[in-house]
């Protein structure tokens, strides 16, 4: 047994685990098991080359000093939502809204996972587990094993307004461990929103399961906290002509890993998964890393990876972006791109995209670049009395536009704009 | 309103020499072509004016109504009245044309100290200039000369020319690449804009744009100098013999 995996077994301990229904504790203890077998992540693993691990699977994690907003209004605040909110990783029934709705039914994880019968079961750890072949994903594993809150939510209309998560952190040296089961019925339609701090460190998966012609809108907001470490992993299966669309903004942060598992099962289906990163060493060390996993299991599915990042003083980016065409999965496009701006030397972009192609008849395309400032594009905006710096902010929101067009509400497309934006102005120089 | 003394430019990542002693002034209410052949140094002027990077100074000086243009940066040229016309405008994708437009005539606005236009006031506005350059509302929209034509990006020009009100503007070839109907257009939003508190440079290879922007004095630019200036004759005489008759008299009054 090597340290990883002994390290792996002593933390995951039975006695370790939460206390669940039967159902949900067989999950757990499969979890543990597939933990066990693959060990936790070191750096010699080819998925971890890039990000270092250890922090995330200290026994204990770095304290993470509460971010003062100063006021700002935290993201999507004036968006007519249902709010979740969690503090700390523990969920907060005062300060969230009614969980009732029409077309969707929500529950606390721990209420699902002591019902002897529940839809969940067919998700919880399943979809996670669908995800760890071919490319281990253990810290997902952990979370499965795990998790001491989170909501289930099964959708079975058109639900009117967006729900949100809300991560609040108030602890400055919180571990949450949350874990989310969403299941979109046939022809079911949701738009999920989450943003806040979360914890000191953050460990999240969400398990989507999207049946046939339903649709699934996930827009994300991570930041401004300087000294957060997150590890985030959506694990999302597609049925017939559904829809996933998911986005992501991340400001500053320690240390940030997205990982994302999209399977299609169901034929015509759509795909979309996008970011925008920014970060600026100059706030404390910043680490992005959003590594993707799509499996193209079903006949004229598209997918699409829009992933862009804008760094300077130091900040890391890296990119690991797998599109995988099964045999029979013809008809496939398959998209990729993944571009960074280094806007001083110091900046650094790390990029793995892969293809691998099962089938005749598909199109699949990748494109990652790093580049500076278009220098020409800066003269020109400032030969017509653009200042400086507000020449460089309008070409790094012309960079990040391909990424946030794939928001398809307007609303909060502007909103995520505006934050952007209020960045930039934050850290010109 | 333009006035360039002994000014000598080389290139900043090697050791050549490019302006060579240019001398010329341009007052205001007047047009000045400056025609010269290829390599002569007319673009070079151009991009030391507007602050391109790239280039040193290494003697002489350029004011704009007595302010000394050198020590100034791009914005502040341009706010200060300076307008360059690129003879290859520059293609942004994902800002748009209109943001580009509003952007710029607010910074302009502010940093001298005037009250930023309204949104729909602005939208009235660079709808009238449109509308005369004939730029469809699309083009607006469109990101700042992403996909638009040669004649198109030149009319955008213009059209930016037009909303910035400049006092001193240069155009840098712009009827390079442009048809004859498109150089009518260029050539009457340029026309539209003469006026006695206005200057324009116009730099040129060919005569025919003169025949519709006429000038008042036209030079001759050679191996970084003014060599000869005259009336509009003198762009007559480059169309008829070419540079090299008015070359070989220099080298010979030399």
């Amino acid at each position: 047994m090597n340290t990883a995996t002994k390290q792996a077994t002593a933390v995951i301990s039975a006695e370790a685990r939460p206390v669940s229904g039967a159902w949900a504790q067989d999950a757990r203890a499969d979890a543990a098991r597939r933990l066990a077998q693959m060990g936790l992540p070191t750096r010699r693993d080819e998925y971890w080359k890039w990000t270092r691990p250890d922090s995330l699977i200290a026994a204990v994690p770095d304290a993470a000093a509460v971010f003062d907003y100063e006021g700002e209004p935290p993201v999507f605040h004036q968006i007519d939502r249902l709010t979740i909110v969690f503090v700390d990783g523990v969920f907060d029934a005062t300060a969230s809204d009614d969980l009732s709705g029409e077309g969707i039914e929500i529950e606390r994880l721990a209420d699902a996972t002591a019902a002897d019968i529940h839809w969940a079961k067919d998700l919880y750890g399943v979809l996670e587990a669908r995800g760890q072949n071919p490319v281990a994903r253990p810290l997902a594993a952990y979370n499965t094993a795990m998790a001491t809150d989170g909501v289930v939510i099964r959708v079975t209309g058109e639900v009117s307004r967006p729900v949100s998560l809300f991560y609040r952190h108030e602890d400055a040296t919180s571990d949450a461990v949350l874990h989310h089961v969403i299941r979109l019925e046939e022809g079911a339609k949701l738009t999920l929103l989450e943003n806040g701090a979360a914890a000191a460190r953050f460990s999240k998966v969400c398990e989507v399961d999207v049946a046939d012609g339903a649709e699934f809108h996930h827009i994300r907001a991570q930041g401004r906290d300087h000294e957060r470490q997150a590890i985030t992993h959506m694990f999302a299966r597609l049925g017939v002509e559904s829809v996933f669309k998911s986005f992501t903004m991340t400001v500053n942060g320690r240390l940030t890993r997205n990982e994302c598992v999209i399977e299609f099962l169901g034929d015509d289906a759509t795909a979309h998964v996008a970011g925008a990163a920014l970060g600026d060493g100059a706030d404390g060390a910043f680490h992005h890393d959003d590594t993707v996993f799509i499996t193209h299991d079903a006949v004229a599915s598209e997918s699409r990876q829009v992933f862009k990042k804008v760094l300077k003083n130091g900040a890391k980016g890296v990119f690991q972006g797998k599109i995988l065409v099964k045999p029979d999965a013809q008809k496939t496009d398959g998209y990729q791109k993944s571009q960074s701006l280094l806007l001083d030397d110091d900046a650094s972009f790390q990029a793995k995209p892969e293809l691998e192609i099962y089938a005749d008849d598909v199109i699949c395309s990748h494109g990652s670049t790093s580049g500076a400032i278009d220098e020409e594009a800066l003269f020109y905006l400032r030969s017509r009395g653009v200042p400086a710096h507000i020449a460089t902010d309008l070409l790094v929101l012309a960079f990040l536009a391909d990424a946030i067009d794939e928001i398809e509400d307007d609303t909060i497309a502007a909103e995520i704009n505006d934050r952007l934006d209020a960045w930039l102005a934050r850290h010109r120089g | 309103m333009l006035k360039i003394n002994n000014l000598h430019v080389k290139l900043e990542e090697e050791d050549k020499r490019i302006l060579k002693g240019v001398d010329l002034e341009v007052p205001a209410g007047s047009v000045h072509a400056i025609m010269g052949p290829n390599g002569s140094g007319k673009s070079t002027l151009s991009y030391v004016l507007s602050g391109r990077d790239g280039y040193e100074v290494i003697e002489g000086n350029a004011t704009l109504e007595g302010e000394d243009l050198l020590e100034m940066e791009p914005e502040e040229r341009a706010a200060a009245g300076l307008f360059l016309a690129f003879q290859y405008p520059v293609e942004i994708p994902g800002v748009g044309n209109m943001t580009f437009l509003r952007t710029a005539v607010n910074a302009q606005r502010k940093a001298r100290g005037e009250e930023e236009m309204s949104a729909a006031d602005f939208l009235k506005f660079i709808r009238a200039k449109a509308k005369e350059l004939k730029i469809d509302a699309e083009m607006l929209k469109r990101p700042v000369n992403v996909g638009f034509s040669g004649g198109e990006k030149k009319r955008n020009e213009i059209l930016q020319m037009a909303m910035l009100e400049p006092k001193m503007c240069i155009l840098d070839e712009t009827d390079s690449g442009l048809d004859v109907d498109a150089m009518k257009l260029v050539s009457d939003g340029v026309n539209a804009l003469r006026d006695q508190g206005r200057a324009f440079l116009v730099i040129t290879h060919y005569q025919r744009l003169l025949d519709h922007i006429k000038p008042d004095v036209v030079h001759i630019m050679a191996d970084g100098r003014i060599v000869k200036s005259g009336g509009p004759e003198l762009a007559l005489e480059v169309e008829t013999n070419g540079y090299a008759d008015i070359l070989a008299e220099m080298e010979v009054e030399a």
